[in-house]
This record gives C-alpha cells, sequence and structure tokens, in this order.
C-alpha cells in the first residue's frame, strides 16, 4: 500500500498528498499522523493538498478526523493549498470541513501556526 | 455518439481506477474544470457506495450527446441487498455504514440528471448525467 511521508520542521508536521489514494492509504495515513505527533511533540501538522484534484466525503472526513485527533494531541492542523475547482465541489457535496483551518498555501499555513505560538507565548508570560 | 466502457467495482482500488477512467472520459466530452471535479468526486462516492454497501458491481461510462452538447453518463449497477426506502436513502446525513451519508445526496447535486432504481434483494442502479456546458 503507498504510504504518505510525513516531514517533520521544527516542532511542525508537513504531509504533501500528491498520490491519488485509495481509502486504506487514508486511514493508514490518520494513524500515521497520530503517531507522529505524539513521538514527535508536534503542535502543528500541516497538510498539503495542492496536488489533489478531488475531495470526496471520504478525504473529507479524514481531514476533519485528523484535525479533531491532533487537538486531542495538542497540535493544530491546518489544510493548505486546496484547488478551487476543489472548493467548489466540496461545499456543493454538502461538506463544510468544519473545524479543520485552512490556509492558501504552505506558506501561509506555516505562518498562521507561528501567530498561534506569538500569541500563545504572550497569553501566558512567564 | 456512443462510446461507453465497463469497469468492475470490486476492490478500493477500483474505486481509483474509476476516478481516473471518469477524469479522462470528462476531459474528453469538454466538461470544465470545476465539473470535472464535480462528476468525477460523484463518481467516487458512488463507486464507493457500490463496493461498502453491494460488496462491489460495475460502472459504465458512456460518452452520450444530444447533437448540441456532448455529456458524460455513468451507471452504476449492483446485485446487492437494495435500498429499502429511496427518500430516506438520498436524506443528507443518513447512512447504514457508518459514513456521513453524503455519498447518494451529496452525488445528485454534483451531477445534472440523477436517476436512482433499487428494490430490495434485487440490487441497485444509480444513473447519472454530466453535461458539457
Amino acid at each position: 500500500m503507498e504510504r504518505v511521508p510525513i516531514l517533520k520542521l521544527g516542532d511542525v508536521l508537513i504531509v504533501s498528498i500528491q498520490i491519488d489514494l485509495q481509502d486504506q492509504g487514508v486511514l493508514a495515513l490518520q494513524e500515521d499522523l497520530a503517531d507522529a505527533v505524539v513521538e514527535s511533540g508536534a503542535r502543528g501538522v500541516i497538510i498539503d493538498i495542492s496536488a489533489v484534484e478531488i475531495v470526496d466525503s471520504f478525504i473529507g472526513r479524514m481531514l476533519a478526523t485528523i484535525a479533531s485527533i491532533s487537538r486531542v494531541l495538542d497540535a493544530e492542523t491546518i489544510v493548505v493549498g486546496m484547488r478551487p475547482a476543489v472548493a467548489i465541489t466540496l461545499v456543493e457535496l454538502g461538506l463544510s470541513l468544519g473545524g479543520v483551518r485552512t490556509a492558501l498555501n504552505l506558506e501561509k499555513g506555516v505562518a498562521l501556526l507561528e501567530d498561534r505560538d506569538n500569541a500563545r507565548a504572550v497569553a501566558v508570560p512567564r | 455518439m456512443t462510446d461507453a466502457i465497463e469497469l468492475p467495482i470490486a476492490a478500493n482500488s477500483d474505486v481509483v481506477l474509476v476516478r481516473q477512467r471518469v477524469r479522462t472520459s470528462a476531459q474528453q466530452v469538454g466538461l470544465s474544470l470545476v465539473d470535472q471535479t464535480k462528476v468525477v468526486t460523484a463518481a467516487s462516492e458512488l463507486a464507493r457506495n457500490t463496493l461498502v454497501y453491494a460488496g462491489g458491481g460495475r460502472v459504465r461510462i458512456e460518452v452520450v450527446g444530444n447533437g448540441a452538447r456532448g455529456g458524460l453518463r455513468l451507471t452504476f449497477a449492483d446485485e446487492g441487498p437494495g435500498i429499502p426506502d429511496l427518500e430516506l436513502a438520498l436524506t443528507d446525513g443518513w447512512t447504514t455504514g457508518g459514513g456521513l451519508g453524503l455519498g447518494l445526496s451529496g452525488s445528485r447535486r454534483l451531477v445534472d440528471e440523477f436517476d436512482l432504481d433499487s428494490e430490495p434483494g434485487k440490487g441497485t442502479r444509480v444513473t447519472v448525467v454530466k453535461w458539457a456546458r
């Protein structure tokens, strides 16, 4: 089965989905990411879907589930790079991806995580 | 103008193949990028339904035309348990398979024509058409 590599950059995990994943591959990614968050102590997960041509209800649910799992594990998930046609289709399909933060691209996704870290540092002075 | 192929849906890998084949045909017919994405997404939902609820089946992918414009017709057929209550099955959020309940209702919104034919014990046939604009 194809597996999606998980890269670590500082305390952020980055995943870029480059292949048309079978459903088992999607589920494997979910589990691999949960393991990787705990193992690395990452505070953020960025999932790049700029190469993904369709997001159906299965993949959409996986993205929402990954976001929930990482939140429970104290990491924030940001989905980046969604194609316009994919966004239009997702909304029409009836998936709003509630609870999943998105950013237009990887750079903006990283900036979002940094902003959050800065806000946290201000909110909890030592 | 009719050009048809038939593919089996017996494994998860077949769902991926159906997506790819539908994408190729959608491009041939001249669907816009958004419409390609919609029909491929609908095909993915319906192929997965065929696999999950009926244990498998097949899809017929046809390039159709009515003179003025071209279109793509997809027919998903199985000999599974069938759907007892079609109206309920087309309701957003209703599922018996542990999913989100968007497969049938969501696909219907993504295509131009949608026909659901099912009888308990005799299987299910879903036919959808997407026209080029």
